[in-house]
């Protein structure tokens, strides 16, 4: 169709945006039942300790307690992969941080409950708790699960890299550290539990992921999923931390069958960082094999995982820690070693840009100080090992669209990068980095057959479109942009389409709200809809004028022949046409993405249908007496494919930047005593909008041939470049590298003392990877 | 002494007298979303570390979560519930839907409450008297930008109606 | 949620009912604002089991005087009138600027200068929630028995953790106790003992009702400086409040305290003596500096590292005294640390 887009491509106002400003909408937390009780958690002092014994018969006596658990009630054991199903609702025998859950009780109100808790009495044998990657491998570690603390190791080669950095002209190695931090959603997680006298169970839950959760509840339940419903709340930020399976979640329903009455549990602040699955500390050694003139002939890399206390989703997040390396870089050679351990903290996650901005701070540092060493601006060294468009990368990672080149061009020519770096004012500096990201996980997390993506439409007499869709709104959207394609594709407008998300019982599947799926992968489904609906619009329409069904076109609610626009029908007329030949008016749209998965095992972490592409000049104004380093402005340019909703997208962009430069200068996770330092939103430092830079955002359009209308994704990529850039600009401002995250003034000030004039890891620890799995290098890469 | 259980307040939210029976040591953000069923206060931790659950009390900027019932009789009490006129929105409101200002919508209650305070003091704010403004409420969706941007477009629209 | 314990809400209509009601209650303590202290209970740092409200007390909060003849100020008067007010914009600038500085403008709407006055002393061991220090064992500020940030230590070593409270030194200023002895008027620093636990002097049925800044004699030049992570929300990691007085451009007296480098605020005005007498120089406000910092002991209990607060002290009781003295900030230094105050 050469028609012009209506209402994609606009900045339109989003359907659900005037229930967020006038507080209609609810959130899990707003929801109440009648007879509701509230549960709480007993969660455990110890970062490591074996339970031997659970009294709750105190907690029981207290009036307005209406049932008490331990772990013997909910015995089966869940995990979001199925490789990794090794947590508890409630730990049986061990538990393994401060704050994992022991017990939980109903009561008819806070106070009671919170008295409850501390009449239950847990007896714990204490064991050495294990607080780091070193602790966590040495020979006499106390396991935290099973026989060893080594939850996941990789070891993947393509190609012969040790033969390749022989025959490198220029060989350069690096050791970084990158430290652990979580989302902090602005809304605790909540969930509200019924049980109805029908035996049937309905959770609202503020997750990403309602899907998930429905299939853990039915195993850990032990109910059919036919029996339950779940109905993911509109998500106060999710960030990745509500994409997993909660305690609460399944202890809430525990309770509500228990008692036979609805059971809200909503986590304190506190306990929202005991839920955690936030961000991996990692610790990686680069290395890197070029020409001299700067073009790059091998890679190895390694990354350590602290991977806190149960698995979640560690497996996938290892191995992402070596997946997108080479979309960014033209490696031809090249190999990936990482380790997941199990430690006495709160167990690690998906966080926004999920194992990826690690391993991007470690490259993007990295090629900075190369590009010094060879006497390259850091910008053409990334020009001279530019991915091609359509192309397969070395790890067999499939390159559809790829602007990173605009993207590069815009960042570099909007802040004057080159000339203004040479000759900034002591304190002063510019950073530049690049980066990429996937449009959604190419498998599921359980292996299947079936779409990751599928969108109902009903249409009838009314005029109105109803789409039902698993996908939940987290802030990003993703109502939106559902909304858009179909009203784009059908010629009606926003308002008329009538959106009912995320709900088991109504909504077809989505697969959740994480790995930046749901615009290309949701979005491509709700087209195949609409698509549908639109040909049987058509035909109906072909039959009743008469004309040819090629010669109509649907625009500004109205079916019209395309040259002649005052033949034809109004929208509404036109599903009247076809309610009458055949009854309400349905269609189902789905997604599936392509098999792209490379020929080798662990092939399946790293594949997505398409990938964006960002480039990041980020200022620096550094305080040369206190090590305080503050950022006034930013230029970050991001191939978005096709913006569907420009303004989003730039919300979307400019959300990453403020996380990124939270999580470079102040945001960490640290631990002291075997617990988390401080669980709290003062000392958790996120930036407030006084520390707001001034953002340049250039939306690089490339159309990618298999985006729906060629949008790619928005939610994670732009936090990539970010927090190298940042790193990269102090060293311009002040000769220093830090090559440890986050950016504190503690460390400039050490650095800038220090003779190395760095602050960073010496080291990565000694440890044997497993025998290197030898890939197959795909076909246009052998011989280079 | 025994602690009483509930003891009678006189609030004005919003416009409205509200009378009603609460436990003494409730705050404001409590009977606010339990009591009186305004749920579109939210909270983000209950210590005052957020400022996700503010609200305005005789026109200015206060936290829900540390503010108690029984000193606030006879104060003007302000929610998300009370911006809007009959069903004409705040043009903050309206400012903040069109240009994506509120995301995941959560902080954005009070963002629209403490920018409605500025803009009755100044009503053509600097974008850093705006971020002075802001800065007690924590937003992590936005980076801030949006907001900023919204609350220029609001007071570029003049006065709200009504 | 995190919830206040059970407890009960009294509104006495006066001072004297006020202090009555305390004598009479032990386990009551008194709220004004209450930024401080409902968050602290909401972590069970406190046993109370009544609250006693200054709020709905009348003339608690007037603003009297001017420059030239000193200013009183009542003690419910909240942080962000004091930081906007005409009275503190010239020789009692620090007082303004610290208001100013304090928290967020949510938490300046609500508190008041007594209640700042009064920040119970902070430790990243004691401002944490019931669970997370009963996982700890508890410390001695509350339900323990030792200090976990200096274990052998027999004292509690929480950090002042009042902006108010430095400047109120250095501006030399006095307060005003009523209680059921009657009312006695004290200096400042006499307010504060050196002990995280135990760190006010006020007694428990005494309020504060008033704060009095002197005139002084000649032209007066004030400036606080305050050290944290981010420029909204955040406690003084370090706090350095100056007062020059002046005689035709030489310094008659320059006084200084400290703030959030010990369990009270830290008079550094001994260390100031060199300027007495002098033009000052940048030259001699350096070098003044560098010694100033030598009662400047921050622990392990507070945000980023102690050695960098150390550190810190010199580099911020440099920027006070060039502040004060009139000197522009130094070029490639970040001036954005303070804020607020009446400009």
């Amino acid at each position: 169709m050469a028609d012009e887009l209506a209402i994609v491509g606009k900045s339109l106002t989003k359907p659900d945006a005037f229930a967020k400003v006038s507080g209609q909408t609810r959130f899990a937390d707003d929801l109440a039942l009648p007879r509701m009780l509230f549960g709480r958690i007993l969660r455990s002092p110890h970062p490591h300790a074996r339970i031997v014994g659970v009294d709750t018969s105190r907690a029981r006596a207290l009036p307005g307690v209406l049932a008490v658990l331990t772990g013997d009630d909910l015995p089966i054991k869940f995990g979001i992969l199925p490789v990794s199903q090794d947590e508890e609702a409630l730990a049986r025998e061990k538990v393994r941080y401060v704050g994992d859950p022991v017990a939980a009780v109903a009561a008819t109100d806070e106070w009671i409950a919170d008295e409850a808790l501390d009449l239950i009495e847990v007896e714990f044998t204490q064991l050495p708790p294990i607080m780091s990657i070193e602790q966590a491998i040495a020979a006499d570690a106390e396991p935290i699960h099973g026989a060893s603390n080594v939850h996941k190791a990789v070891a993947l080669e393509f190609g012969d890299t040790d033969e390749a950095m022989r025959a490198a002209q220029h060989v350069r190695e690096d050791v970084v550290f990158f430290e652990g931090n979580t989302h902090l959603p602005m809304e605790q997680h909540a969930a509200l539990a019924q049980y109805g006298a029908d035996g049937k169970l309905t959770l609202w839950t503020s997750s990403q992921t309602p899907h998930y959760v429905h299939r853990a509840l039915g195993k850990v339940l032990e109910l059919p999923m036919s029996r339950i419903r779940v109905i993911a709340t509109p998500n106060g930020g999710g960030f990745g931390g509500k994409s997993d399976i909660f305690s609460h979640e399944l202890v809430a329903a525990r309770l509500a069958i228990v008692t036979g009455r609805p059971v809200k549990i909503t986590l304190t602040r506190e306990e929202v960082f005991y839920a955690h699955r936030g961000r991996h500390p990692v610790l990686m050694r680069v290395k890197t094999g070029l020409t001299r003139d700067g073009r790059i002939t091998a890679m190895q890399f390694r990354s350590f995982l602290d991977g806190g206390g149960y698995g979640s989703y560690g497996v996938a997040s290892t191995y992402y820690t070596g997946a997108l390396q080479a979309t960014t870089y033209a490696i031809p050679r090249y190999r990936f070693e990482a380790l997941r351990v199990f430690t006495n903290k709160p167990p690690c996650g998906p966080k926004r840009g999920h194992g990826t901005p690690q391993p991007r701070f470690a490259l993007e540092t990295h090629f900075d100080k190369v590009a010094e060493e060879l006497g390259l601006d850091p910008v053409e060294l990334r020009l001279r090992n530019l991915p091609r468009p359509d192309s397969r990368t070395v790890n067999w990672l499939r390159i559809t669209s790829c602007g990173l080149e605009a993207c590069i061009n815009k960042v570099v020519e909007g802040s004057g990068f080159l000339e203004r770096r040479r000759s900034m004012p002591r304190g002063r500096g510019l950073g530049f980095a690049v980066s990429s990201y996937l449009s959604g996980a190419g498998t599921a997390i359980y292996w299947n057959d079936m779409p990751h993506s599928e969108v109902q439409l009903k249409l009838d007499r009314n005029g109105g479109v109803a789409l039902l869709c698993g996908a939940i709104d987290i802030g990003q959207g993703s109502d939106h942009i559902l909304a858009a394609i179909v009203a784009e594709v059908l010629g009606v407008a926003l308002e008329d389409i009538q959106l009912t998300t995320a709900d088991t019982d109504l909504t077809p599947i989505d697969l959740g709200s994480y790995s930046s799926r749901v615009t290309f992968m949701a979005g491509n489904a709700a087209k195949a809809a609409a698509e549908k609906v639109r040909a049987q619009l058509f035909e109906a329409v072909a039959r009743a004028l008469p004309c040819d069904v090629d010669d109509l076109v649907a625009r500004d609610r109205r079916i019209v022949r395309r040259n002649r626009p005052e033949e034809g029908v109004s929208f509404t007329q036109a599903v009247q046409l076809v309610e009458a030949g055949g009854g309400v008016v349905t269609a189902t749209g789905s997604y599936t993405p392509p098999k792209l998965a490379g020929p080798y095992k662990g092939s399946g972490v790293g594949p997505s249908p398409a990938y964006s592409f960002s480039a990041a000049v980020v200022e620096v104004d550094c305080d040369v007496s206190t090590g305080e380093v503050r950022v006034p402005e930013v230029w970050i340019a991001h191939d978005i494919g096709r913006a569907i909703n420009p303004v989003l997208v730039e919300g979307q962009v400019e959300g990453s930047v403020y996380m990124a430069l939270g999580e470079a200068l102040m945001e960490e996770q640290t631990f002291r005593l075997g617990l988390h330092k401080f669980p709290s939103l003062l000392e958790y430092k996120s930036p407030t909008a006084l520390e707001a830079p001034v953002m340049h955002t250039y939306l690089v359009e490339t159309i990618d041939r298999e985006g729906p209308f060629g949008a790619k994704e928005a939610g994670q990529g732009p936090l990539l470049p970010v927090i190298p850039a940042v790193a990269n600009a102090v060293y311009n401002a002040l000769g220093v590298r830090i090559d440890e995250i986050p950016i504190t003034p503690d460390k400039v000030l050490k650095a800038m003392a220090d003779r190395s004039k760095r602050v960073g890891p010496a080291s990565t620890p000694a440890f044997e990877f497993p025998p290197l799995i030898k890939a197959e290098i795909p076909e246009e890469w052998k011989g280079k | 002494m025994p602690i009483a259980d509930r003891v009678a307040v006189r609030l004005r939210v919003n416009g409205e007298e509200m009378a009603v029976m609460v436990a003494p040591y409730k705050t404001l953000l409590e009977v606010l979303r339990e009591d009186l069923g305004l749920t579109g206060t939210k909270h983000g931790c209950e210590l005052g570390e957020c400022s996700t659950c503010g609200v305005l009390v005789d026109g200015r900027p206060y936290l829900s979560c540390l503010a108690m019932p029984l000193d606030l009789e006879g104060r003007e009490i302000t929610t998300v519930e009370g911006m809007a006129h009959g069903s004409d929105p705040d043009p903050l409101q309206v400012a903040f839907a069109e240009l994506g200002a509120a995301q995941c919508g959560y902080c954005t209650p009070a963002m629209l409450l403490t920018a409605r305070a500025l803009l009755d003091r100044d009503p053509h704010p600097t974008r850093d008297a705006i971020k002075e403004a802001l800065s007690g409420v924590l937003c992590r969706c936005t980076g801030y930008l949006k907001i900023f941007e919204a609350v220029e477009l609001a007071a570029s629209r003049g006065r709200r109606h009504g | 949620m995190l919830r206040l314990p059970r407890l009960d809400y009294l509104r006495p209509r006066s001072i004297a009912e006020a202090t009555e009601l305390a004598a009479k209650n032990p386990g009551a303590m008194f709220i004004a604002g209450g930024t401080d202290l409902v968050p602290n209970l909401k972590r069970r740092q406190f046993d109370a089991t009544a609250l006693i409200s200054l709020n709905v007390l009348p003339d608690t909060r007037r603003i009297e005087g001017d420059a030239s003849r000193g200013v009183t100020i009542g003690a419910g008067a909240t942080l962000d009138e004091l930081a906007q007010h005409e009275a503190l914009a010239g020789p009692f600038r620090a007082l303004g600027q610290a208001c100013g500085s304090v928290s967020t403008p949510q938490v300046r709407t609500m508190g008041t200068l007594g209640g700042n006055l009064l920040v119970d002393p902070r430790c990243n061991y004691y401002n944490q929630t019931y669970s997370w220090r009963k996982a700890v064992g508890f410390c001695l500020k509350k339900d323990g028995d030792i200090c976990l940030v200096a274990r052998s230590s027999p004292r509690c070593w929480a950090v002042s953790s009042s902006d108010s409270a430095p400047a109120a030194l250095a501006l030399n200023a006095e307060v005003t106790l009523q209680g059921m002895e009657g009312t006695r008027r004290l200096a400042a620093a006499a307010l504060y003992r050196d002990d995280g636990i135990a760190y006010t002097t006020k007694r428990a049925d005494e309020v504060i009702t008033a704060v009095h800044l002197p005139a002084s004699r000649g032209r007066m030049t004030s400036a606080y400086w305050k050290l944290r992570r981010r420029p909204a929300f955040d406690f003084p990691i370090l706090g350095v409040a100056v007062a020059i007085t002046w005689d035709e451009g030489a310094v008659r007296a320059a006084r200084g305290a400290l703030g959030a480098v010990g369990s009270h605020p830290v008079d550094i005005t001994s260390f100031l003596a060199p300027l007495q007498g002098t033009r000052p120089t940048e030259d001699l406000i350096t070098e003044v500096a560098q010694a100033a910092d030598k009662p400047s002991r921050p622990l392990d209990n507070t945000d980023l590292s102690h050695y960098w607060r150390k550190r810190m002290t010199k580099v911020y009781i440099e920027r006070a005294l060039r502040d004060a003295c009139g000197f522009e900030p130094l070029a490639g230094r970040l001036t954005a640390q303070v804020r607020g105050g009446a400009r």
